[in-house]
């Protein structure tokens, strides 16, 4: 019996075999995965912007190389990313456009500022803490490129959130002042931190879809939780405290119960009004432009060396007038 | 046996379309460059490897941009790059044609052979 492209394309996705650029798939697989690479491709790179902001200021020769290579690797997340996007047909060019018209969206974290030194070690530790947990599972989605550059990327990541760890770690050892700023980057960032799982299940219309297509493998609640169950144990070992009364081990599910995420704020900055959306987008908007003259210069080098070259390789063409 | 060939330009995707995909036909940009792909020797003795593609005006730059994003951690001894215009790839749609046949050759195999017990290093 003839089945259809859509049933033969949900079995290879049922027998775990990975969806390669060139083989069929629906219109719909392929614009939800061109949306996602794009936008996580997009939050690697904005993400470089918060963090920038210490490397001058980093408190010491140690901290400023680690940050510095952590950045760099941020940036080549986003070019892993890029480039499995661009397997499915759309330029970087265009993915670059939709980031700075503002109709591509980056991670909604990326839009709070970096208030004092704590903040790096906070963002290394909790919002790469919640970015692995999102990531590692994407090692195993269905789309091939995009799980190749996932793996790349999660074994990178675990530097990032143990250096984030150990940042903390060293402040709430030291003055009192160096353990008020721990705690206040840990307040300001954590309910952020728990946005990043995105909508609560029942108002995450896609998520079905995602994960018959195993695009997605748990659901963002699912996620969050276990976000919130690995934190709350490992914040005891720096003798600080989750900005959230209603958290408590709960002992029927065998997780911590947690309390209300305020979703007025997530969507907020979703739609462009955090404290810091129009920065970031102006920094991005800005070194692309002011970056022309330097790609235009690449390109105009190009050009002059493989003119260059190919009279080197047809010498007697050039003698013959002479 | 024919068409077995396609030449692929943006990474692992080909300029025929398999889909009946309504994304804006690549416009290709004047001003954006080449696409490169680029293959990793991680230790000597075993083959280059392909890691991913980036962009680079030129294989100047190619190689330093592939040094960069992809050899942070050691991973490498070695690095190719090739513009990804100039790699020619078996389509999805000949798998059958072309691998399908090796499938009922079971005789290539050393495994289809009865012999003896008592025959020795072999």
């Amino acid at each position: 019996m003839q089945i259809s492209l859509e049933e033969q394309f949900q079995q290879k996705i049922d027998q775990e075999i990975k969806i390669e650029p060139k083989d069929w798939m629906p219109e719909k697989y392929r614009h939800t995965l061109i949306r996602q690479i794009s936008q996580h491709a997009h939050s690697e790179v904005v993400g470089m912007l918060p963090e920038g902001n210490w490397i001058t200021r980093a408190p010491s020769l140690k901290r400023k190389a680690i940050l510095l290579a952590k950045v760099q690797d941020e940036a080549g997340h986003g070019l892993y990313l890029y480039s499995a996007a661009e397997t499915l047909g759309i330029s970087r060019d265009e993915m670059y456009e939709q980031l700075h018209s503002g109709r591509a969206k980056y991670s909604s974290i990326f839009n709070y500022p970096t208030l004092n030194w704590a903040d790096i070690g906070a963002i290394g530790w909790l919002v790469d803490g919640a970015a692995i947990m999102n990531q590692v599972p994407l090692c195993r989605t269905s789309f091939g490129p995009y799980a190749r550059a996932m793996v790349r990327v999660c074994k990178e990541e675990s530097f990032h959130q143990r250096q984030g760890f150990e940042c903390l770690w060293v402040l709430s050892k030291g003055t009192e002042e160096q353990k008020k700023m721990c705690q206040d980057a840990i307040n300001r960032w954590w309910w952020p931190c728990l946005m990043m799982f995105g909508p609560k299940d029942d108002e995450s219309p896609n998520t079905m879809q995602n994960m018959q297509w195993k695009i997605k493998r748990f659901t963002n609640d699912a996620l969050r939780q276990k976000f919130v169950d690995m934190i709350a144990e490992q914040i005891k070992l720096l003798g600080m405290k989750l900005p959230d009364p209603d958290l408590k081990w709960n002992e029927a599910t065998a997780h911590y119960d947690y309390g209300k995420i305020n979703w007025d704020e997530f969507w907020q900055v979703v739609q462009g009004n955090g404290p810091c959306n129009k920065e970031r987008l102006a920094a991005r908007k800005n070194a692309w432009d002011e970056g022309a003259w330097v790609r235009e210069a690449a390109t105009a080098h190009a050009e002059k060396n493989q003119i260059k070259i190919s009279s080197m390789l047809h010498p007697n063409d050039i003698n013959l007038g002479s | 046996m024919k068409n077995l060939i396609c030449r692929f330009f943006y990474g692992d995707y080909g300029e025929e379309k398999n889909n009946t995909t309504n994304l804006p036909q690549e416009e290709s940009p004047e001003n954006q460059w080449p696409l490169w792909e680029v293959f990793i020797r991680s230790k000597q003795g075993l083959d280059h490897k392909h890691v991913g593609s980036l962009h680079a005006a030129d294989a100047a730059m190619a190689m330093e941009n592939a040094r960069d994003v992809y050899t942070r951690r050691n991973e490498g001894v070695s690095i190719w790059v090739v513009e990804s215009k100039n790699i020619h790839a078996s389509n999805p749609d000949d798998a059958a044609a072309l691998f399908e046949p090796a499938n009922d050759k079971i005789y290539r195999h050393p495994s289809f052979y009865e012999l003896p017990d008592e025959l020795k290093h072999m």
